[in-house]
């Protein structure tokens, strides 16, 4: 019998808070075998699947349609899935795994604290160094769609896909547009949050494969969505 | 949609007949040095570019359009006056689904470099595309980027400004923001009144590329702005209205000489004569859009005359499209310039809607 995949995190918080969601739910999910072995089992609904993967894959899995549900942030959807509307639904916000994706700049530039300051000093910027203000990030599309939109000009994305806020001092980036829940590490790493450089306000959501074969997975899919007090999606 | 084939035998019949009307064909790489060009390219196009590296040329991209490559080349070698003709594929990543997003399709194009009478040689071009699309029921539309870029200059202002506008053209959100800003319609953010009252006190140690004397330099920048008197409400509506108008190009010139801006007149006068030229050539102005902000959010290097063709599916991107690029021949040009303008067309959206004969 076929089975609705569910593609939740493999480790550490994210999992936890996860599982803990579906419990209050009235669904067990625990990983099976041994702490390395990514197999899981769901107990309380009918024909659900576990099938534990990084938080990161999740988008790729979905839409790819060999997961039917998914537990992952929705900045890296937003990141990952080109018109991530039409690939997945989103079916519920759960509450946890809260972070917020901004664009920083050195605390020292004082004349600095809106995107309008940001478009001035990156064409001044250009002027004087012969290239365009770059800004460390490994969410290309968020901050390229973002900038787009808000008509900020003169700079350019470098890849940075870890220790970001560290590029500034290296002198690899003049700003950054990362992930931060508390600000601690920006505030260490002497960058301040743009008062309106919120890009995205992300947080663990589950989602919907548009693409899955859902044939013959409607009925159990139903009862799920109600089990979970979620509307059935158009899919 | 239309095969590979298909595009490339609707393609060879454009560019046949742009040789019959006196263009030469040039063929530029397919790979182009990423570096010397990518930059002048505008945002949509630069970061759709596909860049790879070669271990002898350094970053090299797959050429996004055709334009670039040929005023550079033009800028190198080329004897004027000169006409080129061009067809093959671009290249451009697309970050959105659908059908009518393809990574690869082909164009056409016709450029003409010729000092004798520019407002002639954008006729010329309007109306030799119109000829060759004329067995698809399109819409064209006319604009000029140079009224825009003539009312900006005229304003009553400080020079940097009237620079941060004419270079936010393109951006419309951004250039209304900084109008309502200089005209003193919105509020100063919180943060520039601290600063400007000298209330801001930061003990963060100095980070990163940008000097301190680059930031220094940009608050004398936004003290003189803010000493300096707004931008009167009347300019801005002035301004708003010339961003809105629409209407057929036979009345064009009426209706912008009525918006009250007096340093529009130089450019409504060469408006005017292209015009005419348009006329003599068969166009019928009545039946012809013009609007004034015309490919102000998408097209990418021109700075003057801006023209499409578009077919009646507003899904489907425009058939064909062109316009006067004189400033960047200046940037190639090393010192030189020379008026241009030029246009591509689609061959595979042409097929698409049923092809040229």
């Amino acid at each position: 019998m076929s089975a609705i995949k569910l593609g939740v995190p493999s480790k550490g918080r994210l999992m936890e808070q996860c599982f803990g969601w579906f419990a209050d739910r009235g669904l067990t999910l625990r990983r099976t075998g041994s702490e390395r072995e990514y197999a899981g089992a769901v107990e309380g609904a009918e024909q659900v699947e576990l099938v534990l993967l990084s938080a990161g894959e999740i988008p790729r899995e979905l839409a790819a349609g060999r997961i039917h549900l998914g537990v992952t942030g929705s900045d890296l959807v937003r990141e990952k899935l080109a018109d991530w509307e039409t690939q997945v639904a989103a079916l519920a916000p759960m509450g946890f795994g809260h972070a917020d994706l901004i664009i920083a700049v050195p605390a020292c530039w004082a004349d600095v604290d809106t995107l309008e300051d940001l478009d001035a000093a990156a064409h001044a910027f250009r002027a004087t160094h012969g290239h365009r203000l770059r800004i460390a990030t490994k969410y290309h599309r968020l901050l390229r769609e973002f900038l787009t939109r808000e008509g900020v000009a003169d700079w350019q994305s470098v890849d940075s896909q870890g220790a970001t806020e560290g590029t500034v001092k290296n002198l690899t980036a003049e700003a950054v547009a990362d992930i931060t829940s508390s600000g601690e590490t920006l505030r260490a790493n002497h960058l301040k949050i743009l008062s309106d450089g919120l890009i995205h306000q992300s947080q663990a959501t589950l989602f919907a494969a548009r693409g899955a074969d859902w044939v013959g997975l409607e009925t159990p899919f139903a009862k799920l969505c109600a089990q979970l007090g979620v509307q059935t999606p158009q899919l | 949609m239309a095969g590979k084939a298909q595009s490339r035998a609707v393609a060879r019949q454009i560019l046949a007949a742009f040789e019959a009307a006196g263009a030469v064909e040039v063929m530029p790489d397919i790979l182009q040095p990423a570096e010397a060009l990518l930059d002048l390219y505008g945002e949509d196009i630069r970061a759709r570019a596909y860049v790879t590296a070669d271990p002898l040329q350094g970053e090299m991209m797959l050429r996004p359009d055709f334009t670039v490559p040929v005023v550079q080349a033009h800028m190198a070698e080329g004897a004027e006056p000169a006409r080129y003709a061009y067809m093959g594929e671009v290249f451009r990543r697309q970050d959105h689904r659908g059908t009518a997003r393809v990574a690869e399709y082909f164009q056409a194009g016709y450029e003409v470099f010729d000092r004798t009478d520019p407002d002639a040689a954008d006729a010329e071009v309007f109306a030799l595309f119109a000829t060759v699309l004329k067995p698809l029921d399109l819409v064209a539309t006319i604009g000029d980027i140079g009224l825009l870029r003539a009312a900006v200059e005229g304003l009553d202002t400080l020079p940097a400004r009237k620079a941060a506008l004419a270079r936010h053209i393109w951006r419309p959100k951004r250039f209304h923001q900084l109008l309502q800003r200089y005209a003193g319609l919105s509020a100063v953010p919180e943060s520039r009144a601290a600063l400007l009252s000298g209330a801001v006190q930061s003990d963060a140690p100095w980070i990163g590329l940008r000097a301190p004397a680059e930031m220094a330099a940009r608050i004398e920048t936004l003290k003189a702005d803010a000493e300096c008197a707004p931008i009167g409400a009347d300019d801005v509506a002035r301004l708003d209205a010339l961003f809105a108008l629409r209407c057929t190009a036979d009345r064009a010139p009426a209706m912008l000489a009525d918006l009250g801006i007096a340093a529009l007149a130089p450019a409504i006068a060469r408006l005017e004569k292209r015009l005419s030229a348009l006329d003599a050539k068969g166009i019928d102005l009545t039946a012809l859009a013009f609007e004034a902000s015309h490919g102000r959010a998408t097209m990418e290097y021109y700075d003057g005359f801006v023209f499409s063709f578009e077919a009646a599916d507003p899904a489907l991107p425009p058939v064909a499209s062109g316009g006067r690029y004189d400033a960047l021949t200046r940037v190639l040009g090393g010192g030189r310039e020379i008026p241009a303008v030029g246009g591509v067309i689609r061959p595979g959206l042409v097929a698409d809607l049923g092809g040229l004969s």
